[in-house]
């Protein structure tokens, strides 16, 4: 586990657990529960970008939608350090009590397409955060934002009386983080932000993120499936596999030098955009499909699909130990895997 | 790359028009290509660039209306598929040439089990019975390594998670055997280990009957320089590039390939802090430019390029470009 007395720590996920009950039967009851994230620490330093990968149903949206509390934590604690330096667990807090923080922490979607109410214009998309979380601006001051906040993002101030449906998914995609960018946050949760967009637009949107984080000195947590876009923007990286973490350190040594046989599976499996690497690259292929989060392996979630995977794997849960430098890897095993 | 090869599929001049609201959509319009025996042809673009389309229009399923082919030669064997009759493109459908789809969740039918709609396949195209047909299709299931194929064979595609539906979609376009494979961004739904998976059955096929070609269409080009031999490249519904995928990548020649090549972060490379963009964004369909249609994001625009449109010159063996800066390159008329 991190140290969490260290100052500059902006966000603490300790523990955390998010467990969606199903239920069936004739009497409605509980009969399962998907462990969607099951028992997760990190935290995100001031002014950093973590980046957080995995597969799908691995837990990392809701990780990114239980710290703004679209979702309720079954269990474990969210520490937010504020602007004064005092530090307030997130889960504790009400409805009410929340609020005053959802300025501070603020999401961009995937889908830009889906994200912003098509009977809003831009303008008032954007303007409504503030009406909410700055109640004492003006009218004027508002509007004033709005076209700072449109200029910001690469749009006009004209087309703040246009509505959603009349823009590309790479604007749309500029509007949420217009938007997101509204009420001063000091943590911004980007969840997929550029999966849904065209590879040219791509690079325009995370070289806005970039150019935004330094103008504004934002802390990111980049929540995406792309390790070579992750591996771009981040400092650090968090991979996840099925509701656990398997390897936390800096990108650059997740992305050279992964350790963990699922994060080194995961990175033989980008392909890369050079024909000459593909006889080179070994690839680790793996057998099988992530199995069901409603089924969950015991011990290392990851044994049933590990090349290394002993007898112990299903009945110890790994921890994250350090090896150095920051680095966390939670498998006692990986250095016996040979490439 | 192999020129002496013999080509399986010819495309000539295809133009395939959408009528929306009085307008004529150009989606593809003038595209010529060939695909060689044995190849894996990569067809590459970002969306509203006409690759699926002409993918589609090549087994004619493009939805007529609002889509139709205008005018166009698709040669396959010698014979020109436009020129077939319904019946006579539905024994091509599936045998000689199958196609795979983007999304394995709407692709098979939700109220017929997996094996009812393998078994489908061997008893249309080879006239099989029931239960020669039943264990092909357990066969093929094993082939395309779905885990205890027998049991699974009666199960409905929402058992099936994404990984596994869109294998028992290579597993039906393989059965016949087909001399051309279609497959349109089949792993673009997928999670990358999947992917992985997926990519590496489609292409061991190959081992399976010698001269198949694929047709990969695909926005990744990640997945492109992993598996294909040649790529073609096209925008605003016209090839702009065709070249072998080595030197593409390496030695890429259209403004709009260099600019696509330039904009993907590269971890294996030394850390940029910009990623080098494409200015602007596709145009809408009835807004491209009258000459080139990239001239508007393009950084090396002249004059003529607003005007006048260039032509798919080739400029070495095996390498068109569509673009001014070539034109006095013309491959032939100086060098020999």
């Amino acid at each position: 586990m991190e140290q969490t007395q260290n100052n500059n720590i902006l966000l603490s996920v300790e523990n955390l657990r998010v467990y969606f009950p199903i239920y069936g039967g004739v009497f409605i009851k509980k009969v399962a529960e998907v462990k969607a994230v099951d028992g997760v620490s990190f935290s995100i330093k001031e002014g950093e970008t973590l980046g957080l990968v995995g597969e799908s149903g691995c837990g990392k949206s809701t990780i990114g939608k239980s710290i703004v509390r679209l979702v309720e934590p079954t269990q474990g604690n969210i520490v937010f350090t504020k602007k004064d330096g005092h530090k307030v667990n997130l889960v504790s807090l009400n409805r009410k009590e929340m609020r005053p923080f959802r300025a501070d922490i603020q999401m961009i979607f995937q889908d830009p397409y889906s994200s912003l109410n098509p009977r809003f214009t831009i303008g008032r998309i954007i303007e409504e955060p503030l009406e909410i979380h700055c109640p004492n601006m003006t009218k004027q001051e508002r509007q004033n934002r709005v076209k700072m906040l449109l200029n910001k993002v690469g749009l006009n101030e004209e087309q703040a009386v246009r509505y959603p449906h009349e823009f590309s998914g790479g604007q749309r995609q500029r509007v949420g983080i217009a938007r997101a960018l509204s009420t001063h946050p000091r943590l911004v949760i980007a969840d997929e932000p550029v999966s849904a967009l065209d590879v040219s637009i791509q690079a325009q949107v995370i070289n806005l993120l970039q150019d935004l984080q330094k103008e504004f000195g934002l802390t990111i947590l980049f929540v995406a499936h792309n390790l070579a876009v992750v591996e771009h923007i981040s400092s650090r990286i968090v991979v996840m596999y099925l509701g656990n973490v398997v390897e936390i350190g800096q990108s650059q040594d997740i992305y050279h030098h992964p350790k963990h046989p699922y994060s080194r599976a995961l990175l033989s499996a980008v392909p890369l955009p050079d024909p000459a690497l593909k006889d080179q690259k070994k690839k680790m292929i793996l057998k099988g499909e992530i199995p069901s989060p409603l089924a969950k392996p015991s011990g290392c979630a990851f044994r049933t699909r590990c090349p290394i995977a002993k007898p112990e794997c299903a009945q110890n849960i790994p921890n994250l130990d350090d090896i150095g430098n920051g680095h966390l890897v939670a498998c006692p095993y990986w250095k016996e895997l040979n490439l | 790359m192999e020129n002496n090869t013999k080509k399986l599929l010819e495309i000539h001049s295809l133009r395939t028009y959408f009528c929306v609201e009085d307008q004529i959509a150009k989606a593809v319009d003038g595209v010529d290509f060939d695909i060689y025996e044995g190849e894996t042809l990569g067809l590459v673009g970002e969306s509203g660039s006409g690759k699926s389309v002409t993918g589609l229009s090549i087994l004619r399923l493009i939805p007529n209306p609002p889509g139709f082919i205008k005018e166009g030669n698709i040669l396959f064997h010698g014979k020109n598929l436009l020129d077939l009759s319904y019946t006579e493109m539905r024994k091509i459908r599936g045998k000689e040439i199958s196609m795979i789809f983007q999304e394995p969740m709407t692709s098979l039918n939700p109220v017929f089990s997996i094996g009812y709609q393998l078994m489908e396949v061997f008893r249309f195209h080879q006239n099989m019975e029931k239960e020669e047909a039943f264990e092909r299709s357990v066969e093929m299931l094993e082939l395309v390594g779905i885990p205890d194929p027998r049991r699974r064979m009666n199960d409905y595609p929402h058992q099936y998670s994404g990984g596994m539906r869109q294998r028992v979609m290579i597993a039906m376009a393989l059965s016949c055997k087909p001399s051309l494979l279609i497959a349109d961004e089949p792993t673009t739904a997928l999670d990358v280990t999947i992917q992985a998976q997926v990519l590496d059955l489609m292409v061991n096929i190959k081992k399976e009957k010698v001269n198949a070609a694929i047709l990969l269409i695909t926005h990744d080009l990640g997945v492109v320089a992993e598996t294909c031999q040649r790529v073609v490249v096209m925008y605003g519904g016209k090839i702009q590039e065709i070249a072998p995928v080595h030197e593409l990548f390496h030695d890429p020649r259209h403004p709009y390939t260099m600019g696509l090549l330039k904009s993907l972060p590269r971890p294996d490379r030394i850390k940029q802090d910009r990623l080098p963009t494409i200015p602007g964004m596709v145009p809408e369909i009835f807004h491209f430019p009258k000459g080139c249609k990239f001239c508007n994001r393009c950084d090396r625009k002249m004059e003529k390029c607003e005007t006048i449109e260039p032509e798919l010159l080739e400029i070495s063996p095996g390498r068109k470009v569509r673009c001014h800066l070539f034109e006095g390159q013309k491959h032939g008329t100086d060098a020999k």
